[in-house]
Protein backbone atom coordinates (compact mmCIF):
# COMPACT_ATOMS: atom_id res chain seq x y z
CA UNK A 1 0.00 0.00 0.00
CA UNK A 2 1.07 3.43 -0.68
CA UNK A 3 1.78 5.82 1.72
CA UNK A 4 -0.65 8.40 2.13
CA UNK A 5 -0.43 11.37 4.08
CA UNK A 6 -2.86 12.30 6.83
CA UNK A 7 -2.16 14.92 10.30
CA UNK A 8 -3.68 12.40 12.54
CA UNK A 9 -1.77 10.14 15.08
CA UNK A 10 -4.63 7.58 14.28
CA UNK A 11 -3.87 7.05 10.52
CA UNK A 12 -0.40 5.73 10.66
CA UNK A 13 -0.60 2.15 9.24
CA UNK A 14 2.50 0.40 11.76
CA UNK A 15 0.33 2.14 14.45
CA UNK A 16 -2.53 -0.61 13.78
CA UNK A 17 -2.83 -3.69 15.39
CA UNK A 18 -1.16 -6.31 13.30
CA UNK A 19 -4.03 -8.04 12.41
CA UNK A 20 -6.12 -5.05 12.39
CA UNK A 21 -3.17 -3.83 9.60
CA UNK A 22 -3.97 -7.03 7.20
CA UNK A 23 -7.31 -6.34 8.08
CA UNK A 24 -6.86 -3.01 6.10
CA UNK A 25 -4.89 -4.37 2.99
CA UNK A 26 -8.08 -6.72 2.77
CA UNK A 27 -10.39 -4.22 2.34
CA UNK A 28 -10.60 -1.60 -0.84
CA UNK A 29 -10.95 1.86 -0.88
CA UNK A 30 -14.11 3.15 -0.94
CA UNK A 31 -15.70 -0.04 0.79
CA UNK A 32 -18.69 0.19 3.74
CA UNK A 33 -17.32 -1.38 6.65
CA UNK A 34 -19.31 -2.19 9.58
CA UNK A 35 -16.49 -3.04 12.65
CA UNK A 36 -17.83 -5.44 15.46
CA UNK A 37 -16.48 -4.64 18.64
CA UNK A 38 -14.43 -1.64 17.51
CA UNK A 39 -13.06 -0.59 20.47
CA UNK A 40 -11.69 3.31 19.82
CA UNK A 41 -12.63 2.73 15.96
CA UNK A 42 -8.64 3.01 14.87
CA UNK A 43 -9.01 0.41 12.21
CA UNK A 44 -12.04 2.69 10.58
CA UNK A 45 -10.50 5.88 11.37
CA UNK A 46 -7.80 4.82 9.34
CA UNK A 47 -9.34 3.34 6.94
CA UNK A 48 -11.82 6.73 6.20
CA UNK A 49 -8.29 8.45 6.40
CA UNK A 50 -6.60 6.12 3.82
CA UNK A 51 -9.05 4.73 1.71
CA UNK A 52 -12.08 7.13 2.03
CA UNK A 53 -14.04 3.91 3.38
CA UNK A 54 -17.36 4.63 5.08
CA UNK A 55 -18.16 2.73 7.94
CA UNK A 56 -19.94 1.99 11.49
CA UNK A 57 -18.15 0.76 14.24
CA UNK A 58 -20.08 -1.43 17.17
CA UNK A 59 -19.26 -0.92 20.50
CA UNK A 60 -20.41 -2.24 23.82
CA UNK A 61 -18.45 -0.50 26.05
CA UNK A 62 -19.08 3.67 26.81
CA UNK A 63 -15.38 4.44 26.66
CA UNK A 64 -14.57 3.01 23.68
CA UNK A 65 -17.78 4.78 22.32
CA UNK A 66 -16.29 7.87 23.23
CA UNK A 67 -13.29 7.32 21.78
CA UNK A 68 -14.52 6.72 18.42
CA UNK A 69 -17.12 9.89 18.93
CA UNK A 70 -13.57 12.00 19.72
CA UNK A 71 -11.97 10.18 16.38
CA UNK A 72 -15.45 11.06 14.46
CA UNK A 73 -16.08 7.68 13.84
CA UNK A 74 -19.28 6.53 13.95
CA UNK A 75 -20.73 4.56 16.26
CA UNK A 76 -23.64 2.21 17.75
CA UNK A 77 -22.86 1.14 21.24
CA UNK A 78 -24.70 -2.16 21.35
CA UNK A 79 -23.97 -5.93 22.75
CA UNK A 80 -23.32 -7.94 19.58
CA UNK A 81 -24.87 -11.03 21.58
CA UNK A 82 -28.09 -9.65 20.59
CA UNK A 83 -27.49 -9.51 17.12
CA UNK A 84 -27.31 -6.96 14.21
CA UNK A 85 -31.02 -6.31 14.38
CA UNK A 86 -29.71 -2.12 13.67
CA UNK A 87 -28.97 -3.03 10.04
CA UNK A 88 -30.78 -3.46 6.93
CA UNK A 89 -29.35 -6.85 4.74
CA UNK A 90 -26.70 -6.09 2.26
CA UNK A 91 -26.03 -2.62 4.07
CA UNK A 92 -22.21 -3.47 4.19
CA UNK A 93 -19.36 -4.45 1.75
CA UNK A 94 -17.08 -5.75 4.51
CA UNK A 95 -17.96 -6.83 8.40
CA UNK A 96 -14.87 -7.01 10.40
CA UNK A 97 -15.21 -8.95 13.89
CA UNK A 98 -11.55 -8.63 15.15
CA UNK A 99 -10.58 -10.60 18.45
CA UNK A 100 -14.16 -10.84 19.90
CA UNK A 101 -15.61 -13.71 18.81
CA UNK A 102 -13.67 -15.91 21.05
CA UNK A 103 -15.61 -14.35 23.94
CA UNK A 104 -18.81 -14.25 22.38
CA UNK A 105 -21.67 -16.74 23.33
CA UNK A 106 -23.79 -17.72 20.30
CA UNK A 107 -20.66 -17.75 17.31
CA UNK A 108 -23.47 -19.31 14.72
CA UNK A 109 -25.40 -16.64 14.72
CA UNK A 110 -23.04 -13.80 14.65
CA UNK A 111 -21.46 -15.33 11.42
CA UNK A 112 -24.82 -15.46 10.10
CA UNK A 113 -25.52 -12.27 10.81
CA UNK A 114 -21.89 -10.78 9.67
CA UNK A 115 -23.42 -12.61 6.15
CA UNK A 116 -26.53 -10.84 6.30
CA UNK A 117 -25.12 -7.19 6.65
CA UNK A 118 -22.31 -7.32 4.35
CA UNK A 119 -21.30 -9.16 1.61
CA UNK A 120 -17.35 -10.54 3.03
CA UNK A 121 -16.89 -11.30 6.42
CA UNK A 122 -13.81 -10.93 8.06
CA UNK A 123 -12.55 -12.51 11.18
CA UNK A 124 -9.44 -12.50 13.45
CA UNK A 125 -9.25 -14.85 16.16
CA UNK A 126 -6.15 -16.64 18.14
CA UNK A 127 -5.56 -20.09 16.80
CA UNK A 128 -5.61 -22.53 19.78
CA UNK A 129 -3.43 -24.35 17.65
CA UNK A 130 -0.54 -22.37 18.50
CA UNK A 131 2.09 -25.12 19.00
CA UNK A 132 3.15 -23.21 22.66
CA UNK A 133 -0.87 -23.83 23.07
CA UNK A 134 -0.33 -27.15 22.63
CA UNK A 135 2.72 -28.04 24.16
CA UNK A 136 1.47 -26.11 27.65
CA UNK A 137 -1.55 -28.69 27.16
CA UNK A 138 0.78 -31.61 26.64
CA UNK A 139 2.65 -30.58 29.77
CA UNK A 140 -0.93 -30.68 31.83
CA UNK A 141 -1.98 -27.08 31.80
CA UNK A 142 -4.30 -24.56 30.09
CA UNK A 143 -2.01 -22.61 28.00
CA UNK A 144 -1.23 -18.54 28.59
CA UNK A 145 -0.02 -17.10 25.63
CA UNK A 146 0.69 -13.93 23.99
CA UNK A 147 -2.86 -14.12 22.19
CA UNK A 148 -4.13 -15.78 24.53
CA UNK A 149 -3.15 -14.28 27.43
CA UNK A 150 -5.75 -15.40 30.39
CA UNK A 151 -5.28 -17.97 33.36
CA UNK A 152 -8.24 -20.21 33.04
CA UNK A 153 -9.95 -18.84 36.25
CA UNK A 154 -10.21 -15.47 34.58
CA UNK A 155 -10.56 -15.71 30.59
CA UNK A 156 -13.12 -14.05 29.14
CA UNK A 157 -12.81 -16.86 26.25
CA UNK A 158 -15.46 -19.30 25.91
CA UNK A 159 -14.98 -20.13 22.12
CA UNK A 160 -11.15 -21.08 21.60
CA UNK A 161 -10.59 -22.66 17.83
CA UNK A 162 -8.02 -23.67 15.60
CA UNK A 163 -7.61 -22.09 12.29
CA UNK A 164 -9.14 -25.88 11.21
CA UNK A 165 -11.48 -25.85 13.34
CA UNK A 166 -13.06 -22.32 11.86
CA UNK A 167 -12.87 -23.58 8.41
CA UNK A 168 -14.91 -26.07 9.18
CA UNK A 169 -17.68 -24.45 11.00
CA UNK A 170 -17.65 -22.02 7.88
CA UNK A 171 -18.54 -25.07 6.07
CA UNK A 172 -21.10 -25.99 8.11
CA UNK A 173 -22.48 -22.52 8.01
CA UNK A 174 -22.58 -22.65 3.75
CA UNK A 175 -19.97 -20.41 4.18
CA UNK A 176 -16.23 -20.47 2.22
CA UNK A 177 -12.73 -18.72 3.27
CA UNK A 178 -11.59 -16.32 0.25
CA UNK A 179 -8.48 -15.21 2.66
CA UNK A 180 -6.46 -16.89 5.08
CA UNK A 181 -3.84 -14.94 7.05
CA UNK A 182 -2.14 -16.62 10.09
CA UNK A 183 0.51 -14.66 11.67
CA UNK A 184 3.06 -15.07 14.70
CA UNK A 185 4.72 -11.76 16.42
CA UNK A 186 3.74 -9.55 13.60
CA UNK A 187 4.81 -12.10 10.93
CA UNK A 188 3.25 -14.22 8.29
CA UNK A 189 3.22 -17.80 8.78
CA UNK A 190 3.43 -19.83 5.57
CA UNK A 191 4.21 -23.36 6.49
CA UNK A 192 2.46 -25.53 8.74
CA UNK A 193 0.16 -21.93 10.04
CA UNK A 194 -2.37 -23.81 12.03
CA UNK A 195 0.57 -25.21 14.22
CA UNK A 196 3.50 -21.88 13.96
CA UNK A 197 1.10 -19.51 14.14
CA UNK A 198 -0.97 -17.43 17.12
CA UNK A 199 -3.17 -15.02 15.45
CA UNK A 200 -5.50 -15.85 12.36
CA UNK A 201 -7.86 -13.82 10.06
CA UNK A 202 -9.79 -15.32 7.81
CA UNK A 203 -12.07 -13.60 4.93
CA UNK A 204 -15.33 -15.73 4.25
CA UNK A 205 -18.20 -15.55 2.00
CA UNK A 206 -21.77 -17.36 1.54
CA UNK A 207 -21.17 -20.36 -0.87
CA UNK B 1 -13.69 17.24 34.25
CA UNK B 2 -12.08 20.07 33.85
CA UNK B 3 -12.43 24.29 33.42
CA UNK B 4 -16.19 23.94 34.28
CA UNK B 5 -17.06 27.79 34.51
CA UNK B 6 -19.75 29.34 34.17
CA UNK B 7 -21.57 31.95 31.61
CA UNK B 8 -22.28 34.60 34.51
CA UNK B 9 -24.81 36.77 34.67
CA UNK B 10 -27.20 36.80 31.44
CA UNK B 11 -30.28 39.03 30.56
CA UNK B 12 -33.04 37.54 28.45
CA UNK B 13 -33.99 39.40 25.48
CA UNK B 14 -36.98 39.65 23.39
CA UNK B 15 -37.47 39.09 19.26
CA UNK B 16 -41.09 39.96 18.33
CA UNK B 17 -42.57 38.67 15.05
CA UNK B 18 -45.08 40.82 13.26
CA UNK B 19 -45.49 38.38 10.11
CA UNK B 20 -48.48 35.81 10.81
CA UNK B 21 -47.98 32.15 11.39
CA UNK B 22 -50.25 29.51 9.90
CA UNK B 23 -49.68 26.61 13.02
CA UNK B 24 -50.59 23.27 12.29
CA UNK B 25 -53.91 23.22 13.68
CA UNK B 26 -55.10 25.65 10.77
CA UNK B 27 -54.75 28.93 13.17
CA UNK B 28 -52.91 31.72 12.35
CA UNK B 29 -51.36 33.84 14.59
CA UNK B 30 -50.44 37.17 13.46
CA UNK B 31 -48.52 38.28 15.77
CA UNK B 32 -45.91 36.93 18.85
CA UNK B 33 -43.35 36.90 20.41
CA UNK B 34 -40.22 34.73 21.89
CA UNK B 35 -38.34 35.40 24.87
CA UNK B 36 -34.52 34.05 24.42
CA UNK B 37 -30.88 33.84 25.49
CA UNK B 38 -27.32 33.79 24.42
CA UNK B 39 -24.03 32.62 25.54
CA UNK B 40 -20.67 32.90 23.98
CA UNK B 41 -20.00 34.89 20.65
CA UNK B 42 -21.22 34.93 16.77
CA UNK B 43 -18.03 34.18 15.02
CA UNK B 44 -17.62 36.43 11.48
CA UNK B 45 -19.15 33.47 9.13
CA UNK B 46 -21.95 32.91 12.04
CA UNK B 47 -21.22 29.47 11.86
CA UNK B 48 -21.04 28.71 15.38
CA UNK B 49 -24.29 29.00 16.59
CA UNK B 50 -26.16 26.13 18.23
CA UNK B 51 -30.01 25.90 19.25
CA UNK B 52 -30.75 24.35 22.92
CA UNK B 53 -34.32 23.39 22.82
CA UNK B 54 -36.42 22.91 25.85
CA UNK B 55 -38.35 19.61 27.10
CA UNK B 56 -41.92 20.08 28.45
CA UNK B 57 -41.42 22.35 31.38
CA UNK B 58 -38.12 23.88 30.04
CA UNK B 59 -37.52 27.45 29.00
CA UNK B 60 -35.06 30.47 27.75
CA UNK B 61 -32.30 30.01 30.75
CA UNK B 62 -30.36 27.62 29.96
CA UNK B 63 -27.18 28.47 31.80
CA UNK B 64 -26.21 31.34 34.40
CA UNK B 65 -27.61 33.47 36.56
CA UNK B 66 -29.85 36.72 36.17
CA UNK B 67 -28.02 38.17 39.61
CA UNK B 68 -25.47 37.12 42.12
CA UNK B 69 -27.81 36.16 44.77
CA UNK B 70 -29.84 33.54 42.88
CA UNK B 71 -29.98 30.32 43.80
CA UNK B 72 -30.11 28.35 40.56
CA UNK B 73 -28.50 29.15 37.58
CA UNK B 74 -29.78 28.35 34.18
CA UNK B 75 -31.12 24.44 33.89
CA UNK B 76 -28.55 23.03 32.05
CA UNK B 77 -25.86 24.80 33.25
CA UNK B 78 -23.88 22.25 34.04
CA UNK B 79 -23.45 21.67 30.38
CA UNK B 80 -23.44 24.77 28.94
CA UNK B 81 -20.52 27.48 29.57
CA UNK B 82 -16.93 28.43 29.68
CA UNK B 83 -15.27 24.40 28.81
CA UNK B 84 -18.35 22.97 29.49
CA UNK B 85 -19.37 20.49 26.61
CA UNK B 86 -21.50 23.15 25.09
CA UNK B 87 -18.24 25.03 25.01
CA UNK B 88 -19.46 28.94 25.04
CA UNK B 89 -15.42 29.99 24.31
CA UNK B 90 -15.86 28.07 21.15
CA UNK B 91 -20.03 28.44 20.25
CA UNK B 92 -23.01 31.03 20.25
CA UNK B 93 -25.40 29.35 22.43
CA UNK B 94 -29.49 30.24 22.17
CA UNK B 95 -31.67 29.04 24.36
CA UNK B 96 -35.49 30.08 23.75
CA UNK B 97 -38.88 29.85 25.49
CA UNK B 98 -41.18 28.07 22.73
CA UNK B 99 -44.50 29.43 21.49
CA UNK B 100 -47.07 28.67 24.07
CA UNK B 101 -44.62 28.82 26.70
CA UNK B 102 -45.63 30.70 30.24
CA UNK B 103 -41.99 32.53 30.55
CA UNK B 104 -42.30 35.56 28.36
CA UNK B 105 -42.86 34.08 24.73
CA UNK B 106 -45.98 34.43 23.73
CA UNK B 107 -48.67 31.72 25.09
CA UNK B 108 -52.17 30.94 26.72
CA UNK B 109 -51.43 33.69 29.52
CA UNK B 110 -49.82 36.63 27.26
CA UNK B 111 -52.55 39.22 26.91
CA UNK B 112 -54.38 38.96 23.47
CA UNK B 113 -53.62 42.23 21.65
CA UNK B 114 -57.16 41.81 20.02
CA UNK B 115 -58.91 41.45 23.26
CA UNK B 116 -56.53 43.18 26.18
CA UNK B 117 -57.29 39.74 28.00
CA UNK B 118 -55.41 36.46 27.98
CA UNK B 119 -55.80 34.30 25.08
CA UNK B 120 -56.57 31.80 27.88
CA UNK B 121 -58.63 28.96 25.90
CA UNK B 122 -58.50 31.10 22.97
CA UNK B 123 -54.81 30.15 21.89
CA UNK B 124 -54.24 27.54 19.69
CA UNK B 125 -52.48 24.30 20.07
CA UNK B 126 -48.63 24.52 18.80
CA UNK B 127 -47.14 21.23 17.34
CA UNK B 128 -43.38 20.40 17.14
CA UNK B 129 -43.19 22.11 13.68
CA UNK B 130 -44.68 24.65 14.70
CA UNK B 131 -42.09 25.29 17.34
CA UNK B 132 -39.79 24.64 14.45
CA UNK B 133 -40.77 27.48 12.20
CA UNK B 134 -40.52 30.10 14.96
CA UNK B 135 -37.14 28.84 15.65
CA UNK B 136 -36.29 29.20 12.17
CA UNK B 137 -37.53 33.00 12.21
CA UNK B 138 -35.92 33.59 15.32
CA UNK B 139 -32.06 32.36 13.70
CA UNK B 140 -33.21 34.38 10.46
CA UNK B 141 -33.64 37.48 13.05
CA UNK B 142 -30.29 36.71 14.67
CA UNK B 143 -28.86 36.35 11.00
CA UNK B 144 -27.41 32.52 11.22
CA UNK B 145 -28.65 30.43 8.66
CA UNK B 146 -26.72 26.87 9.40
CA UNK B 147 -26.55 25.99 13.25
CA UNK B 148 -23.32 23.79 13.91
CA UNK B 149 -25.62 21.68 16.36
CA UNK B 150 -29.28 21.94 17.38
CA UNK B 151 -29.55 20.02 20.74
CA UNK B 152 -31.85 18.97 23.26
CA UNK B 153 -33.40 16.28 25.50
CA UNK B 154 -36.72 14.71 25.56
CA UNK B 155 -39.45 16.92 24.19
CA UNK B 156 -36.50 19.33 22.83
CA UNK B 157 -34.76 16.19 21.28
CA UNK B 158 -38.21 15.66 18.98
CA UNK B 159 -37.60 19.53 18.18
CA UNK B 160 -34.08 18.81 16.91
CA UNK B 161 -35.10 15.45 14.84
CA UNK B 162 -38.24 17.97 13.49
CA UNK B 163 -35.43 20.37 12.62
CA UNK B 164 -33.30 18.11 10.53
CA UNK B 165 -36.22 17.16 8.65
CA UNK B 166 -38.13 20.53 7.91
CA UNK B 167 -34.80 22.35 7.05
CA UNK B 168 -32.04 19.74 6.24
CA UNK B 169 -29.77 22.30 4.80
CA UNK B 170 -29.83 24.52 8.07
CA UNK B 171 -28.66 21.62 11.28
CA UNK B 172 -24.90 20.95 10.69
CA UNK B 173 -25.63 18.04 13.87
CA UNK B 174 -28.72 17.42 15.83
CA UNK B 175 -28.61 15.67 19.09
CA UNK B 176 -31.14 13.74 19.68
CA UNK B 177 -30.99 13.15 23.88
CA UNK B 178 -33.47 10.63 25.88
CA UNK B 179 -36.35 11.06 23.22
CA UNK B 180 -38.37 9.05 21.01
CA UNK B 181 -39.53 9.16 16.97
CA UNK B 182 -43.44 9.47 18.75
CA UNK B 183 -45.79 8.61 21.83
CA UNK B 184 -46.17 5.56 23.17
CA UNK B 185 -49.66 4.48 23.79
CA UNK B 186 -48.53 4.72 27.68
CA UNK B 187 -46.92 7.98 27.01
CA UNK B 188 -49.74 9.18 25.94
CA UNK B 189 -51.91 7.63 28.39
CA UNK B 190 -49.63 9.31 31.22
CA UNK B 191 -49.98 12.54 29.69
CA UNK B 192 -53.62 12.23 29.59
CA UNK B 193 -54.00 11.72 33.46
CA UNK B 194 -52.27 14.71 34.17
CA UNK B 195 -54.45 16.78 31.30
CA UNK B 196 -57.34 15.25 33.06
CA UNK B 197 -56.06 16.66 36.62
CA UNK B 198 -55.76 19.99 35.27
CA UNK B 199 -59.42 20.10 32.99
CA UNK B 200 -61.06 18.63 36.12
CA UNK B 201 -59.87 21.26 38.31
CA UNK B 202 -62.88 23.26 39.55
CA UNK B 203 -60.54 26.30 39.09
CA UNK B 204 -59.74 25.43 35.36
CA UNK B 205 -62.71 27.82 34.20
CA UNK B 206 -62.33 26.21 30.64
CA UNK B 207 -58.99 27.36 30.30
CA UNK B 208 -60.13 31.17 31.18
CA UNK B 209 -59.26 30.97 35.00
CA UNK B 210 -57.21 34.53 34.48
CA UNK B 211 -60.43 36.06 34.23
CA UNK B 212 -61.61 34.89 37.85
CA UNK B 213 -57.89 35.47 39.59
CA UNK B 214 -56.90 31.97 40.46
CA UNK B 215 -55.54 29.05 38.40
CA UNK B 216 -56.16 25.21 38.48
CA UNK B 217 -53.01 24.78 40.93
CA UNK B 218 -54.79 21.16 41.92
CA UNK B 219 -54.69 19.71 39.21
CA UNK B 220 -51.22 21.30 37.97
CA UNK B 221 -49.79 19.91 41.01
CA UNK B 222 -51.27 16.57 40.36
CA UNK B 223 -49.71 16.63 36.81
CA UNK B 224 -46.52 17.28 38.34
CA UNK B 225 -46.73 14.62 40.69
CA UNK B 226 -47.28 12.03 38.18
CA UNK B 227 -44.70 13.43 36.09
CA UNK B 228 -41.98 13.42 38.17
CA UNK B 229 -42.66 9.67 39.02
CA UNK B 230 -42.32 8.70 35.52
CA UNK B 231 -39.17 11.28 35.08
CA UNK B 232 -37.40 8.90 38.02
CA UNK B 233 -36.55 5.31 37.93
CA UNK B 234 -37.84 2.82 40.31
CA UNK B 235 -34.43 1.83 41.39
CA UNK B 236 -33.01 5.59 41.97
CA UNK B 237 -36.45 6.28 43.57
CA UNK B 238 -35.92 3.77 46.15
CA UNK B 239 -32.23 4.37 46.74
CA UNK B 240 -33.16 8.44 47.58
CA UNK B 241 -36.29 7.72 49.47
CA UNK B 242 -36.75 4.25 50.34
CA UNK B 243 -39.40 3.74 52.34
CA UNK B 244 -38.16 6.63 54.68
CA UNK B 245 -40.22 8.28 57.24
CA UNK B 246 -39.96 11.64 58.01
CA UNK B 247 -41.15 11.00 61.84
CA UNK B 248 -39.74 7.76 61.59
CA UNK B 249 -42.97 6.12 62.46
CA UNK B 250 -46.06 5.59 61.56
CA UNK B 251 -48.97 8.21 62.26
CA UNK B 252 -51.67 6.59 60.92
CA UNK B 253 -53.19 9.40 58.50
CA UNK B 254 -53.12 11.00 55.64
CA UNK B 255 -50.51 13.65 56.01
CA UNK B 256 -47.35 13.36 54.63
CA UNK B 257 -45.39 10.49 56.35
CA UNK B 258 -43.08 8.59 53.60
CA UNK B 259 -40.22 10.47 52.22
CA UNK B 260 -41.33 10.27 49.01
CA UNK B 261 -44.79 11.80 49.19
CA UNK B 262 -42.76 14.74 50.99
CA UNK B 263 -40.67 15.25 47.91
CA UNK B 264 -43.40 14.51 45.46
CA UNK B 265 -45.72 17.19 46.90
CA UNK B 266 -43.13 19.75 47.01
CA UNK B 267 -41.89 19.26 43.50
CA UNK B 268 -45.57 19.89 42.68
CA UNK B 269 -46.37 23.04 44.70
CA UNK B 270 -42.75 24.91 43.63
CA UNK B 271 -44.27 24.05 40.26
CA UNK B 272 -47.67 25.00 40.45
CA UNK B 273 -46.65 28.37 41.88
CA UNK B 274 -45.21 29.17 38.39
CA UNK B 275 -45.88 27.12 35.60
CA UNK B 276 -49.15 28.04 33.94
CA UNK B 277 -51.65 25.03 33.56
CA UNK B 278 -52.89 25.84 30.31
CA UNK B 279 -49.24 25.93 29.23
CA UNK B 280 -48.54 22.52 30.58
CA UNK B 281 -51.51 21.17 28.51
CA UNK B 282 -50.38 22.34 25.41
CA UNK B 283 -47.03 21.22 26.02
CA UNK B 284 -47.92 17.68 26.78
CA UNK B 285 -50.62 17.90 23.42
CA UNK B 286 -47.60 18.57 21.37
CA UNK B 287 -45.34 15.58 22.82
CA UNK B 288 -48.34 13.03 22.16
CA UNK B 289 -48.89 14.44 18.48
CA UNK B 290 -45.07 14.34 17.43
CA UNK B 291 -45.00 11.85 14.87
CA UNK B 292 -42.71 13.05 12.08
CA UNK B 293 -43.19 9.65 10.07
CA UNK B 294 -47.13 10.60 10.08
CA UNK B 295 -46.73 12.64 6.35
CA UNK B 296 -44.42 8.98 5.45
CA UNK B 297 -46.67 6.27 5.41
CA UNK B 298 -45.37 5.89 9.10
CA UNK B 299 -42.12 4.84 7.88
CA UNK B 300 -39.47 6.95 9.47
CA UNK B 301 -36.67 6.32 7.37
CA UNK B 302 -38.72 7.93 4.81
CA UNK B 303 -39.52 11.05 6.72
CA UNK B 304 -35.43 11.36 7.74
CA UNK B 305 -34.07 10.45 3.97
CA UNK B 306 -33.79 14.35 3.52
CA UNK B 307 -31.65 15.14 6.13
CA UNK B 308 -28.43 16.30 5.71
CA UNK B 309 -27.35 16.57 9.53
CA UNK B 310 -25.00 13.94 11.39
CA UNK B 311 -26.58 12.67 14.62
CA UNK B 312 -25.82 11.80 17.98
CA UNK B 313 -28.28 10.11 20.01
CA UNK B 314 -28.03 9.32 23.59
CA UNK B 315 -30.74 6.96 25.46
CA UNK B 316 -30.08 6.08 29.30
CA UNK B 317 -30.40 2.86 30.70
CA UNK B 318 -32.86 3.50 33.19
CA UNK B 319 -35.13 5.63 31.55
CA UNK B 320 -38.44 3.98 31.38
CA UNK B 321 -40.47 7.14 30.20
CA UNK B 322 -38.22 7.75 27.17
CA UNK B 323 -36.30 4.35 26.95
CA UNK B 324 -33.51 2.90 24.73
CA UNK B 325 -35.44 1.05 22.58
CA UNK B 326 -36.83 4.39 21.74
CA UNK B 327 -33.92 5.66 21.06
CA UNK B 328 -33.11 2.40 18.94
CA UNK B 329 -35.72 3.07 16.83
CA UNK B 330 -34.28 6.62 16.06
CA UNK B 331 -30.99 5.25 15.13
CA UNK B 332 -32.17 2.20 13.20
CA UNK B 333 -34.36 4.56 10.88
CA UNK B 334 -31.46 6.82 10.84
CA UNK B 335 -29.23 3.96 9.49
CA UNK B 336 -31.89 2.73 7.31
CA UNK B 337 -31.39 5.94 5.30
CA UNK B 338 -27.89 5.88 5.31
CA UNK B 339 -27.34 8.46 7.65
CA UNK B 340 -24.44 9.54 9.80
CA UNK B 341 -25.46 8.46 13.25
CA UNK B 342 -23.54 7.41 16.32
CA UNK B 343 -25.03 6.18 19.43
CA UNK B 344 -24.92 6.13 23.31
CA UNK B 345 -26.57 4.11 25.95
CA UNK B 346 -25.58 5.40 29.44
CA UNK B 347 -25.81 3.48 32.12
CA UNK B 348 -27.39 5.61 34.48
CA UNK B 349 -29.99 5.24 37.44
CA UNK B 350 -31.51 8.80 37.14
CA UNK B 351 -34.40 7.44 34.48
CA UNK B 352 -35.56 9.96 32.20
CA UNK B 353 -34.46 12.69 34.30
CA UNK B 354 -30.56 11.49 33.37
CA UNK B 355 -30.24 13.98 30.66
CA UNK B 356 -30.19 16.62 33.11
CA UNK B 357 -28.26 15.18 35.34
CA UNK B 358 -23.87 15.15 35.24
CA UNK B 359 -23.19 11.22 34.91
CA UNK B 360 -19.56 11.38 33.51
CA UNK B 361 -19.95 9.06 30.62
CA UNK B 362 -22.94 11.13 29.44
CA UNK B 363 -20.75 14.54 30.13
CA UNK B 364 -17.52 12.94 28.05
CA UNK B 365 -19.30 11.60 25.00
CA UNK B 366 -21.32 15.24 24.43
CA UNK B 367 -17.91 16.95 25.06
CA UNK B 368 -16.36 14.50 22.45
CA UNK B 369 -18.65 15.34 19.79
CA UNK B 370 -19.26 18.73 20.64
CA UNK B 371 -15.49 18.67 19.92
CA UNK B 372 -15.67 17.27 16.88
CA UNK B 373 -18.50 19.99 15.67
CA UNK B 374 -16.09 22.36 16.88
CA UNK B 375 -13.25 21.03 14.78
CA UNK B 376 -15.21 20.83 11.73
CA UNK B 377 -16.08 24.74 11.99
CA UNK B 378 -13.23 25.92 12.97
CA UNK B 379 -14.63 26.79 16.63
Amino acid sequence: MSAVHSHSSHSQHKDLRADLRNVADWIPADSNVLDLGCADGALLHWLATNKRVRGYGVEIDVDGVTACVQHGVNVIQSDLESGLGTFEDGSFDFVVLSLTIQAMHNIENILNEMLRVGRTGIVTFPNFGFWENRWQLALGRMPVSETIPYEWYNTPNIHLCTVYDFGRLLNKLGMHATGQVVMHQNARIHVLPNLRGSLALMRFEKN
Amino acid sequence: MQGSGSVGLVTPQTAVFDTPIALSSGVVLPHYQLVYETYGTLNAEKSNAILICHALSGHHHVAGRYKETDKAAGWWDNMVGPGKPIDTNRFFVIGLNNLGGCHGSTGPSSIDPATGKPYGSSFPLVLVRDWVETQARLADQLGIYRFAAIIGGSLGGMQALRWTISYPERVRHALVIASAPKLTAQNIAFNDVARQAILTDPDFHGGDYYAHNTVPRRGLRLARMLGHITYLSDDGMGEKFGRLLRSGEYLYGYDVEFEIESYLRYQGDKFSDYFDANTYLLMTKALDYFDPARHYDGDLTEALRQAVAKFLVVSFTSDWRFSPARSREIVKALLDARKEVSYAEIESRHGHDAFLMEDAPYINIMRAYLNRVAAEINA
